[in-house]
């Protein structure tokens, strides 16, 4: 007899995820902040080319559309406060194609906020608050790692100023793969999950700062202070080796963002993907204007995962992507 | 053989790697933030039974391996070459080197079922049954009336394996050993 039917989680995780959804209503009631729902398809997609949307096609009075599942709730956000909605936060179902395993599920929940006015210091307050409410324990000291630093203590060099080819042969021998061709930022990410990711956030809650520039999605940028490079404003927070967390300083520029949008769809074409249709009412949000502020995406069912002490996301899912 | 993508990686797939038939053991999706995905794959090199632990970019491919898993039958050996009928009917036979039989060798019988692997049609491998049934050739005499729990003394097998086995455990008798872990499970 088949048992694929039953769920992935078990009933007594459910229960408990039930209980820290509401930890999460309830922190955020207390401090003023709106829930909102958004729709989960829209007419534009995650230009990302490091994230896979999945797409389909519907039939509205305009005709056959092409409708794409978010990848986030964050378009869709950022036009409500564009509206002038103040303070808003999202559980969001969220689907990335291809992404299945312990920490990844096709489909998933994503808890996504937005503080106009917030600094990145004040959103990294805030987050790693609302990670000790729904963890119920005391995860250990806060530490702030910034990334160049990550680099320097883990490999030896910086990540900013080191030679490409340097960087390939590193990256390459610690992978035990060939990347000869690769773009420096693939190498970068392949050293941060070989090397890096293992160790963070083992004595507390780490919070990685200072990205370098190329990886700013829709984040602002600054300069270094140490010698004026362009680094990314945004954080991650890890805890456990796991990503919970990634926090913005968010991209309010309407130019810089179109401009984002048509390098990320060039890219795309280049590497042989799917281009993404762009938001075009993102852009006239940004153009009508969005105040400044913060913003975090976190991964409700990790947090969950690290919470409960599971082995993976499935476990605090009714079905995972493989028996949905 | 078809080629497979990463996110084609599940346990059990058989895949070629270094001119060597693998089986995926476990395929874990790495991914920084919003950075390039990566696979952190196991595979169990099914030549050596050594494992490996590769990574590999999202969306690159390795070759499927033509592996199969087959029943069959011991019959004998001739020294050289240690030969298995398939017992599907076909009387076909197989002849498997030392090396494919690896620690098998101790667990031979004639007439047992066994997994034979096969790679492009060569026997690469040979698993016994979970448990089989075996006579004690050799040990010191059973102490009567010992059936408590306590010592254990070794005993040689008919096939060659050496086992731990109760005190109160005679030469001629035939034993139930788990061949997984080498131990004595019972009186067949």
């Amino acid at each position: 007899m088949t048992t694929d039917w039953r769920p992935t989680a078990s009933l007594e995780s459910l229960r408990e995820r039930a209980r820290l959804l509401g930890e999460v209503r309830a922190f955020f009631a207390e401090r003023d902040v709106l829930e909102v729902e958004t729709p989960v398809l829209g007419h534009g997609g995650s230009t990302d080319v490091h994230l896979a949307s999945l797409s389909l096609t519907a039939t509205t009075p305009a005709g056959q559309e092409r409708l794409w599942l978010q990848t986030s709730p964050e378009f869709h956000m950022k036009r409500l406060l564009a509206a002038g909605s103040g303070p808003i936060f999202q559980l969001a179902r969220s689907f990335r194609d291809g992404e299945v395993g312990s920490r990844h599920n096709i489909e998933f929940t994503m808890l996504e906020w937005y503080r106009p006015g917030f600094s990145l210091e004040e959103m990294i307050g805030e987050t790693t608050a609302l990670i000790r409410a729904v963890l119920g324990r005391d995860p250990g000291p806060l530490r702030r790692r910034r990334y160049r630093e990550l680099f320097r203590e883990a490999l030896g060099f910086d990540p900013f100023t080191v030679e490409l080819d340097a960087l390939r042969s590193i990256a390459g021998e610690r992978g035990g793969l060939d990347m000869e061709d690769a773009p420096r930022d693939d190498c970068l990410d392949l050293l941060v999950s070989l090397v890096i990711e293992p160790g963070l956030g083992r004595e507390g809650l780490d919070v990685v700062v200072d990205y370098p520039a190329t990886q700013a999605a829709l984040a602002r940028r600054h300069r270094d202070p140490e010698d004026g490079a362009w680094v990314a404003s945004r954080f991650e927070v890890y805890l456990a080796g796991v990503e919970l967390a990634n926090g913005y300083d968010e991209l309010t520029d309407v130019d810089e963002q179109r401009a984002r949008f048509a390098e990320d769809n060039a890219a795309r074409v280049r590497l042989g993907l799917t281009e993404v249709d762009i938001d075009r009412w993102l852009l006239a949000a940004l153009g009508h204007g969005m105040p400044s502020g913060s913003g975090v995406a976190l991964g409700m069912d990790r947090l969950i995962q690290l919470a409960l002490d599971r082995a993976s996301v499935a476990e605090v899912m009714a079905f995972a992507t493989s028996n949905c | 053989m078809a080629n497979y993508s990463t996110n084609e990686f599940k346990g059990g797939l058989k895949v070629m790697l270094d001119g060597d038939p693998c089986s995926i053991v476990e395929n874990e999706l790495v991914k920084p933030g919003k950075g390039q995905a990566f696979s952190r794959v196991k595979l169990r090199n099914l030549i050596t039974g050594r494992v490996w632990e590769r990574t590999f970019k999202s969306g690159e491919s390795l070759e499927g391996a033509d592996v199969m898993d087959l029943e069959m039958e011991y019959l004998y050996s001739d020294g050289d070459m240690w030969h298995f009928m398939k017992t599907d009917g076909s009387f076909e036979q197989y002849a498997v080197e030392k090396k494919a039989l690896g620690d098998t060798a101790k667990w031979l019988k004639e007439q047992v079922a066994y997994t034979v692997t096969l790679w492009n049609d060569n026997a690469i491998s040979v698993t016994p049954p979970n448990f089989i049934e075996l006579e004690v050739v050799e040990t010191d005499p059973g102490l009567k009336g010992d059936t408590a729990q306590g010592g254990s003394k070794p005993a040689t097998l008919s096939s060659g394996a050496v086992v731990r086995v109760p005190l109160f455990i005679n030469q001629g008798e035939v034993l139930k050993i788990d061949t997984r872990s080498g131990e004595y499970v019972s009186r067949a």
